[in-house]
C-alpha cells in the first residue's frame, strides 16, 4: 500500500514538473521579468489579446473567369483569321456572364469550317451550341469554371502570403474561409499600421502594357464615347490615366486602349525601387520574363511610332511613343509617386499580381492597448475567481479542502502546460474558459466529497467511505464532463478565432480535471489515510 | 461545515409554483423578443461598423455628436459611457446600410477622421503634426527617422535606434496607460531627451485613441447567424443523443426540454435588458447547454440509482428524495461556478460583459431547471403513461457501466 502511494505520488510530481516546463519552457532566469518573458514565448496569445487584425476577404473570382475568356476571345479571333474566315465577330455579349462567348456574323459558306474549328479546339473547355443565323455560343463548362475559380483563390492566398511575409508579420494566418464561398481568412497579430497593411493586401498590382488605339486622349468618358461614334469597339477599352502620365504636368485623361494587353501581370520577373537618372524622382524599375520580353521586343519592333500605355490596376500610368525596340524593362514614375509607394509597389510587383481583385467582407481591429487591458482584466478575474473558490473549499471542507485546492492548482498547471505544449492560442474568451474550468473543475471534488460525507453519515469507516465516494461519483463525473466537452467540441467546429480559443481551454481544462479530481485527489486521500489509524476520523 | 443537513423538501408538491415561475420568465422574455426590444444582435450578426474610442478626458457627448454629424454620418449611434464612466470610453455604431460593402472601412475612416479634425479643440494649430495618441509604431519610427533628433544621419543603426525609441513610446502608451498619453512631458525618462524635445515640438496629443474597430459586411453577418443557429441546434441534438445512449429516451427529452427552457430564458434576458447578442454570447449559451445538462445528469443519476434500490416507492417520493440527496452538491457547485463567473462579470472588462452576463443568468436558471423542470417532467411522463394504462414504472435504464 505504502509503496503504491509513493509511486503514484512520484508520478504526480513528474506530471507537475512536465507541465510547469510546458508553461515556462526552460527559463533564462528566475527573475519576474525572465519568467514572464518565457511564459509569453510559450503561450500564444490570440489577436484579441495581442492586438492585430482579422480580415475576411472576398475574392472576386468572376474577374478571373473574365480574364480567361478574354484570352479565349482573342485566340478564337486569331484562329478565325488564320483560317481565312473574315467578317465574324467574337464577343462577350453579357457583362454579367463572364463565362459566355458569342461568335456571330459568320459568312454562310464558311459556317461548317467555323463549327469544326470551334469543336476541335474549344469543346474541351466550353459547351458549344449553334444558334440561329450562323451564330455560336460558347459557355464555359462548370467543372472548368470551378477549377479556374479555385485556382484564382489558391493563387490569391499564395500572393497574400508572400506579401504579408515581406511586411514582417509574425505568425500570420491566411487560409480559405470555410463559411463563405471564395473567401479568405487573414489574421495578422501584432500589426499596428493598419492602413498600409490593408493597401498592401488589397492592391491587385496588375501591371500591363496596352496598345493605344485612338490618336488622342479625352478629358472625360462622355466625350471619348462621342468621338468614337457612341460605340466602343468590342476589343477596346477606355481607361483613365493618372495626372502626368503623358508628359510633365499633363492632366488625368481618358485613353482608348486595345483590351488584350501586350504583356500582363504574370510577365513581371523583377521590380526594384530606383530613381530617374535625369530628375532624381523616385520610380519603379521593372523587368519582364524572357518569354514576355521576346514578345514585347517583336511587338515594339513592328510598331515603332505608335503609342503604348503602361496600366496599373486599370489606371494608365504612362503613355509613350515607341521609339525603338524595347526588350524587357520599363519604369513607372510620375503622378507624384512617393518613396514609400515606390518601395511598396516594387514589392507588390515582385510578389505578383492578384488573379482577381478582392473586397473586404469583415474587418476586426484590436488596438494593442485594448489587448493589454484585456489580459490584465482576464488575469484579475481569474485570480479573484480562483481565490474565492479555494477559500470557500477550505472553509467548507476543512482538511479535504486542502486536497481540493491542490487538485485545482494542479488542474490549472496542466491546463496552461497543455497550452504551452500544443501551441494552441489563448484568447480572451479562452481566459474565460480557464475561469470556468476552475468553477466546473471543483464540481468533481464537490461531488466526491458530498458522497463521502453521505457514506460517513451512513456509518461507514473513513477508508470505506472514501472508496465508495470515489466509486459512486465516477459515473456522474464522466457524464458531466462528456456533456460539456460535447458543447465545447461543437463550439470548436463552428467557432472562429476567439470562440475557438474558448472551446480549447474549456476542453483541455476539463480533461485535466478528470485526472486531478479523480486520480490526484484520491492519492492525496490515500496518503492521508495511510498515516492514520484504522477508523480515525478524517477532516471533511 | 454543512449548508443542508438532511433536507426533506417536497419539490414536486411545488411544481405548480415552478411552472408559474418558468412561464413568467420565459413568456416575458418571448414577449420582449417579439413586441419590445426584439432580439438585439451584435455587429457580428447584424453587420455594420463599431468603433470603440477612449478619451483622455470625460468625453462630451454633444461635441462628439457634432463632429460625427459633420462627417455626414447621420444615423450613427453613440453609446456613452461605454463601460464604467471612469474609463472615458465611447462606442460609435454605424448601421449596415452605412457600411458600404465595396468600401467597407469608409465609416471607420470617417469617424476617426472627423474626431481628429473636429473633436480636439486645438486641431487647427496641430495641422501637419504627428498625433501621438493614434500613431502606430511604424509611423512613429519613420517620423523619428525623418526628424532625426539625434543627428544619426544615414548611419546603419539609426533605424534600430529610432525603432527602440518608438517601441518605448508605444509600450508606455499601450501596455501601461490604456492607449492614452496624458502629456508628452510624461515621456521623460521613457525616451531620450533629444527625442522628447522633438516630440514636444512636432507631435501633439489628440486626446482620444481608437481601441478597436469591428466592421462586418451584410453577407458575413448572415453566414455567422446561420452558423450560430446550426451550432445551437447541433448542441441540443448532441446532448439528446448522449443522454438517450446513457439513460433512456425520456431522460434525454426531459433534459433537453430543461436546456431549451434555460436557453429561452437566457436569450429573453438579453432582450429584456436590451443587451446585444454576439458570437461570444452564443458560445456562452452553448456552454450553458452543457452546464445545465451537468446538473440535470447528477439528479438523474441519483434517480436511476434509487430506482434500482427501491422499486416500490412512489416515483414522486423517490424523485423528491433524489433531489434532496443531491441538493447540497447542486447548490454548492452551481454556487462556486456562479462565483467564478461573477468575478468574470465584475472584473473581466467590457469585451466579455455579454458573455459573462449570459453565464451569470444561465447558471442560476440552469440549476433551477434541473430541479424544477427536468425532474418533475419525469414524474409527469410516468403519470401520463399510468393514465393511459401502460406500465407505470419509469425505466431504471440499463445498469450504469461503472
Amino acid at each position: 500500500m505504502k509503496t503504491n502511494i509513493q509511486t503514484r505520488l512520484i508520478g504526480i510530481i513528474a506530471v507537475l514538473v512536465i507541465f510547469i516546463v510546458g508553461i515556462f519552457g526552460i527559463p533564462k532566469g528566475v527573475s519576474g521579468t525572465a519568467l514572464k518573458q518565457s511564459l509569453l514565448n510559450r503561450i500564444h496569445l490570440g489577436l484579441d489579446l495581442k492586438g492585430g487584425m482579422h480580415l475576411i476577404l472576398q475574392v472576386k473570382v468572376d474577374e478571373a473567369i473574365s480574364a480567361e475568356t478574354d484570352t479565349d476571345v482573342a485566340s478564337i479571333q486569331s484562329d478565325l483569321q488564320k483560317n481565312g474566315i473574315s467578317g465574324a465577330t467574337v464577343s462577350k455579349p453579357d457583362a454579367n456572364r463572364p463565362d459566355f462567348i458569342q461568335v456571330s456574323g459568320v459568312p454562310t459558306d464558311r459556317s461548317n469550317d467555323v463549327s469544326s474549328l470551334l469543336e476541335s479546339s474549344y469543346s474541351n473547355r466550353f459547351d458549344i451550341a449553334p444558334g440561329v443565323g450562323n451564330t455560336w455560343t460558347l459557355t464555359m463548362k462548370p467543372t472548368v469554371e470551378t477549377e479556374a475559380k479555385q485556382r484564382a483563390l489558391d493563387q490569391t492566398i499564395e500572393v497574400i502570403q508572400t506579401r504579408t511575409n515581406t511586411l514582417g508579420v509574425s505568425e500570420p494566418i491566411i487560409e480559405p474561409y470555410q463559411l463563405g464561398s471564395y473567401q479568405i481568412l487573414v489574421e495578422l497579430p501584432g500589426i499596428d499600421d493598419l492602413g498600409r497593411v490593408k493597401d498592401v493586401i488589397q492592391s491587385t498590382a496588375r501591371l500591363e502594357a496596352h496598345e493605344v488605339l485612338g490618336d488622342q486622349p479625352w478629358p472625360d468618358r462622355q466625350s471619348a464615347l462621342q468621338a468614337l461614334g457612341g460605340y466602343l469597339p468590342p476589343d477596346a477599352e477606355l481607361l483613365l490615366s493618372v495626372p502626368g502620365a503623358a508628359s510633365e504636368g499633363s492632366p488625368a485623361e481618358w485613353y482608348e486602349l486595345r483590351k488584350i494587353p501586350i504583356w500582363g501581370g504574370t510577365d513581371i520577373r523583377d521590380a526594384q525601387p530606383g530613381h530617374n537618372p535625369n530628375t532624381g524622382e523616385p520610380e519603379v524599375d521593372f523587368y519582364l520574363t524572357n518569354a514576355a520580353g521576346d514578345k514585347f521586343g517583336q511587338w515594339t519592333g513592328a510598331n515603332i511610332g505608335k503609342y503604348m500605355a503602361i496600366v496599373l490596376d486599370n489606371r494608365v500610368q504612362e503613355v509613350a511613343v515607341i521609339k525603338g525596340q524595347i526588350h524587357d524593362q520599363g519604369n513607372i514614375s510620375g503622378g507624384g509617386i512617393t518613396e514609400q509607394r515606390v518601395k511598396d509597389l516594387s514589392m507588390l510587383l515582385r510578389t505578383g499580381a492578384l488573379p482577381a481583385s478582392i473586397e473586404f467582407s469583415q474587418e476586426t481591429t484590436v488596438g494593442p492597448s485594448l489587448g493589454a487591458d484585456s489580459i490584465h482584466q482576464g488575469v484579475v478575474a481569474s485570480i479573484v475567481g480562483m481565490l474565492t473558490v479555494m477559500v470557500f473549499m477550505l472553509i467548507y471542507y476543512r482538511g479535504a479542502g486542502i486536497n481540493a485546492d491542490l487538485a485545482l492548482f494542479l488542474n490549472l498547471v496542466i491546463l496552461l502546460g497543455f497550452m504551452g505544449y500544443s501551441g494552441a492560442t489563448l484568447t480572451l474568451p479562452g481566459i474565460a474558459g480557464v475561469i470556468l474550468t476552475i468553477g466546473m473543475g471543483v464540481d468533481s471534488n464537490v461531488l466526491i466529497f458530498e458522497r463521502i460525507r453521505e457514506e460517513l453519515r451512513a456509518g461507514k469507516s473513513p477508508s470505506a467511505s472514501v472508496d465508495q465516494g470515489f466509486a459512486h461519483a465516477w459515473t456522474t463525473i464522466v457524464d458531466t464532463h462528456v456533456t460539456t466537452i460535447v458543447s465545447a467540441a461543437i463550439l470548436f467546429i463552428f467557432g472562429t478565432g476567439p470562440v475557438k480559443g474558448f472551446a480549447v481551454t474549456l476542453t483541455f481544462g476539463l480533461l485535466a480535471n478528470l485526472f486531478t479530481a479523480v486520480f490526484v485527489s484520491r492519492v492525496i486521500f490515500d496518503a492521508h489515510l495511510s498515516r492514520k489509524l484504522h477508523g480515525e476520523p478524517i477532516s471533511i | 461545515m454543512e449548508l443542508f443537513h438532511n433536507p426533506r423538501i417536497d419539490w414536486l408538491g411545488k411544481k405548480w409554483y415552478f411552472l408559474g415561475f418558468s412561464l413568467i420568465f420565459s413568456v416575458s422574455g418571448l414577449l420582449s423578443i417579439f413586441f419590445w426590444h426584439g432580439l438585439p444582435l451584435d455587429v457580428d450578426f447584424r453587420g455594420g461598423t463599431v468603433v470603440r474610442v477612449k478619451f483622455a478626458q470625460p468625453p462630451d457627448a454633444d461635441r462628439i455628436r457634432a463632429a460625427i454629424d459633420k462627417a455626414g454620418l447621420r444615423d450613427a449611434r453613440i453609446q456613452q459611457p461605454y463601460g464604467p464612466a471612469v474609463n472615458n470610453e465611447v462606442l460609435v455604431t454605424l448601421s449596415r446600410s452605412a457600411t458600404n460593402e465595396s468600401a467597407i472601412d469608409q465609416g471607420r475612416a470617417a469617424i476617426v477622421g472627423t474626431l481628429s479634425q473636429n473633436y480636439s479643440p486645438s486641431a487647427a494649430q496641430n495641422q501637419g503634426k504627428l498625433d501621438l495618441d493614434n500613431a502606430s509604431g511604424t509611423a512613429l519610427t519613420s517620423w523619428l527617422e525623418q526628424q532625426d533628433p539625434e543627428h544619426l544621419g544615414n548611419s546603419p543603426d539609426a533605424e534600430t535606434r529610432y525603432q527602440d525609441q518608438a517601441n518605448a513610446v508605444t509600450h508606455y502608451r499601450d501596455a501601461d496607460h490604456s492607449g492614452i498619453i496624458d502629456s508628452i512631458g510624461d515621456l521623460r525618462g521613457v525616451v531620450d531627451p533629444a527625442v522628447l524635445t522633438a516630440l514636444q515640438q512636432g507631435a501633439y496629443l489628440s486626446g482620444f485613441s481608437v481601441r478597436s474597430v469591428e466592421i462586418v459586411g451584410a453577407q458575413v453577418g448572415k453566414q455567422l447567424q446561420h452558423q450560430a443557429e446550426l451550432a445551437t441546434l447541433y448542441s441540443l441534438g448532441g446532448m439528446l443523443v448522449y443522454l438517450w445512449f446513457r439513460f433512456e429516451l425520456i431522460y434525454g427529452v426531459a433534459a433537453v426540454v430543461a436546456c431549451f427552457h434555460d436557453t429561452i430564458i437566457t436569450v429573453g434576458a438579453f432582450s429584456l435588458s436590451n443587451q446585444e447578442i454576439s458570437l461570444t454570447v452564443i458560445a456562452a449559451i452553448l456552454t450553458l447547454i452543457g452546464y445545465s445538462m451537468n446538473d440535470t445528469i447528477v439528479v438523474f443519476d441519483r434517480i436511476r440509482e434509487n430506482l434500482r434500490l427501491s422499486r416500490r416507492e412512489p416515483l414522486a417520493d423517490l424523485v423528491n428524495r433524489s433531489i434532496n440527496q443531491t441538493l447540497s452538491r447542486t447548490v454548492l457547485t452551481s454556487g462556486l461556478t456562479f462565483l467564478t463567473v461573477l468575478s468574470l462579470f465584475l472584473f473581466g472588462g467590457e469585451v466579455l460583459r455579454g458573455f459573462s452576463f449570459a453565464l451569470v443568468v444561465g447558471i442560476l436558471i440552469g440549476t433551477y431547471s434541473s430541479i424544477a423542470v427536468a425532474a418533475p417532467m419525469l414524474v409527469a411522463y410516468q403519470d401520463w403513461r399510468a393514465r393511459r394504462g401502460r406500465t407505470a414504472s419509469l425505466p431504471a435504464a440499463k445498469k450504469a457501466r461503472v
